[in-house]
């Protein structure tokens, strides 16, 4: 069964208009900043165009640490599923090429994860 | 009138009783009808003490409704009862039952008086939530549900401990106001701060709440947390050290929000950061903080529920929940998608939605009391919020490239559930007033001037521009699978690994130890035996030992034979 259908985000067009109306309610939301009269509590506030800023430089700082991050708190997938460490390279690369496009993963994943715990026993 | 004293956990708990018994059309008006019913009959409750006895030398009061108790009581019968909409289409009485208990004793706590009863329901709460991540039926849901449950209980006896430290100061057990100037106090302090996710013991709820169910995370979310912060705002109004706490849980997590893949842990990691607001609300303590912290886990349990339920139906539908397989599916799942932003723009505190008129309120207060460095934390994890729940969430789930996967909506009553959620959402966010009116204190606080209206919208609007920036950058980290490392690594991974490494270092002085000692034992029994041998070359070649001792015997019976004929 194909789905021919275009849907409203298939035409790139679209995407432009949102993203230009996007741009165009940011330059509104600054004009209103002069415009507006605001009572402010904190002198920080009274900067022009505290909170546009604050929240852009805010995001890009969030996104950039967190990818920083990255670097040295991601694990593969199915880490806590192996007991040891040793196991963690080959597992995984099992795993992996059998989870791509399977839908019922859960149950593969599992019947890995008993066999390895048959394996390794504490004695 | 006796009807006043059934406190509400009873028709929740009968209900669950009654549940075993029956199936079909009957379960189901059975179940919608216990939330609604209740709610009706707590509405018409006035203030005050409505059940209490004598226990020991102590009075209980498992029944007591004021203001503070109610807003939470109202709400756990709204979560109550859209979850039970949402999983109607279920055939699993384990997830029916247990849902039902855990409402209840969400419903408990809230209104107990005394901190026993608090503790019994505080136990009951995670022996009851446990089966709805259980219920899942997989290895991984089974070992993080007994890490969940290990924690939970912990608390609980923490609990336990501090109140018996209570008791014995003050001679009461009454739960009003305890403060942090004894022992007792702390050790609530910690008890309460493990269920509501302070930082280092937060990772119970990242770890469990996505192993969940599709609709047991949907209850998960509203309660545990929830009567934590209750028990928080009755017990440490104005705690400094609360709003240092709650500003750290409101920044901390988005980071891991904006790396995670699996789509409910970043719900979960945001419902963390929105805890935060309220510990810190809870931490200020004035009379707006309060009721913004209030009105905050108000609309949270609703628009939350509402994220959960509308990513619970992604993942019933399609069967993943990872950001790196999903996308497109506003093409096919187009009521969920709409329901989503609706949820998306109230976490985010759009105004016009619901979380805009209760996180206002602690951000005013945090500015009137001059927590300025807090203020800017809280304006950070506000915009950080909006990045990953407001537009990562809808983003990577309805839009970005398009996984191919074709899926419909969810069946129309978890359609309906989320409806009901958004509609919340939306009617509070446009009508604030109704839920001002339920709150502890009058402030007269109003949300929509143009100042507040302005900065919000300029902050949400240049976070949503510093987003597609990124995107159209290509800086934005695409969704990898992949786990990451939080705290919970301590004890998952670095303190079985520590400990292992202990043993086998003991195992090995053991069992060199005792190798040289069963060494040491063999030559002394070779030298003794070779001794004996020689021994025996003079007493007795082969006569058994056996027959030695008889012999003894006749001669010692003989002996004593003789000594009476004397």
């Amino acid at each position: 069964m194909k789905n021919d259908k275009k849907y409203l985000f298939d035409n790139p067009d679209n995407v432009k208009r949102l993203l230009h109306i996007l741009y165009a309610c940011c330059a509104i939301l600054v004009v209103l900043d002069l415009v507006i009269h605001r009572h402010t509590m904190h002198e920080w506030e009274k900067l022009w165009f505290f909170y546009p800023i604050y929240g852009f430089i805010g995001c890009v700082v969030l996104v950039i640490v967190a990818t920083w991050m990255r670097t040295f708190l991601m694990r593969s997938e199915d880490y806590y599923d192996n007991h040891t460490e040793t196991d963690v390279d080959n597992d995984s690369l099992a795993n992996s090429t059998l989870n791509n496009n399977t839908l019922n993963n859960n149950t593969l994943n599992n019947d890995i994860i008993n066999k390895k715990g048959e394996q390794h026993v504490d004695d | 009138m006796w009807m006043i004293e059934i406190p509400p956990f009873v028709p929740f708990f009968i209900g669950a009783l009654v549940l075993l018994f029956t199936r079909g059309m009957l379960r189901s008006t059975i179940m919608i009808a216990i939330p609604i019913v209740s709610a009706m009959h707590l509405v018409m409750v006035p203030e005050g003490i409505h059940l209490q006895f004598a226990f020991l030398e102590y009075q209980l009061t498992p029944y007591r409704v004021d203001k503070l108790s109610i807003m939470f009581g109202y709400v756990f019968h709204i979560a109550a009862l859209i979850g039970i909409i949402y999983s109607l289409h279920l055939r699993d009485t384990m997830q029916q039952v247990s849902a039902m208990l855990y409402a209840g004793s969400a419903l408990g706590a809230v209104f107990a008086g005394d901190l026993l009863t608090l503790f019994v329901f505080w136990e009951l709460l995670a022996f009851t939530s446990v089966f709805l991540i259980w219920a899942r039926r997989t290895q991984r849901s089974y070992d993080a549900g007994m890490r969940y449950l290990i924690i939970q209980v912990l608390s609980g006896v923490i609990l336990l401990v501090g109140t018996l430290f209570y008791a014995h100061e003050n001679n009461t057990l009454a739960f009003g106001y305890i403060g942090l100037d004894s022992v007792a106090g702390w050790l609530i302090l910690i008890a309460f701060g493990i269920k509501c996710a302070f930082p280092i013991a937060h990772n119970w709820l990242t770890d469990a709440y996505p192993e969940a169910t599709v609709t047991g995370t949907v209850f998960l979310s509203a309660f545990t947390t929830k009567v934590a912060v209750y028990a928080l705002a009755r017990a440490f109004p104005g705690a400094e050290i609360l709003v240092y706490i709650g500003a750290a849980m409101t920044c901390f997590p988005i980071f891991f929000a904006v790396i995670e893949n699996d789509l409910r842990r970043v719900l979960a990691y945001s419902l963390i950061n929105q805890v935060g607001f309220m510990v810190v609300g809870i931490g200020i303590g004035t009379a707006l903080a309060i009721n913004g912290a209030v009105s905050h886990a108000f609309n949270d349990v609703i628009f939350k529920g509402l994220l959960f339920m509308s990513m619970g139906a992604v993942l019933q539908m399609t069967g993943r929940i990872n950001g790196s397989d999903l996308g497109g599916l506003y093409k096919t799942m187009p009521k969920t998608t709409i329901l989503c932003i609706v949820g998306a723009a109230s976490i985010s505190a759009f105004p016009l939605f619901s979380g805009f008129v209760s996180k206002s309120m602690v951000m005013s207060a945090a500015l009137e009391e001059g927590y300025d460095w807090i203020w800017l934390m809280l304006l950070f994890a506000s915009a950080g919020v909006f990045h990953h729940a407001g537009i990562k969430i809808p983003y990577f789930a309805f839009f970005a490239h398009d996984s191919g996967l074709k899926a419909n909506d969810p069946p129309n009553n978890m359609l309906l559930a989320m409806a009901i959620a958004a509609s919340l959402c939306i009617a509070i966010g446009i009508y604030p007033q109704a839920l001002y009116s339920l709150l502890p204190y009058d402030t007269g606080y109003n949300p929509y001037d143009a100042t507040h209206v302005l900065a919000q919208t300029q902050l949400l609007f240049f976070s949503a521009l510093a987003f597609v920036w990124l995107n159209l950058k290509g800086m934005y980290p695409p969704e990898l699978r992949s786990t990451n490392l939080d705290f919970d690594w301590i004890y998952r991974r670095a303190m079985p690994n520590v400990l292992q490494h202990i043993f086998s270092v003991i195992w090995q002085a053991d069992r060199t130890l005792r190798d040289a000692l069963k060494l040491r034992l063999n030559i002394y029994l070779n030298y003794f035996s070779g001794k004996n041998g020689r021994l025996s070359i003079l007493l007795s070649r082969n006569y058994p030992s056996g027959s030695m001792v008889m012999w003894v015997a006749v001669v010692l019976a003989t002996y004593l034979l003789l000594s009476f004929i004397q």
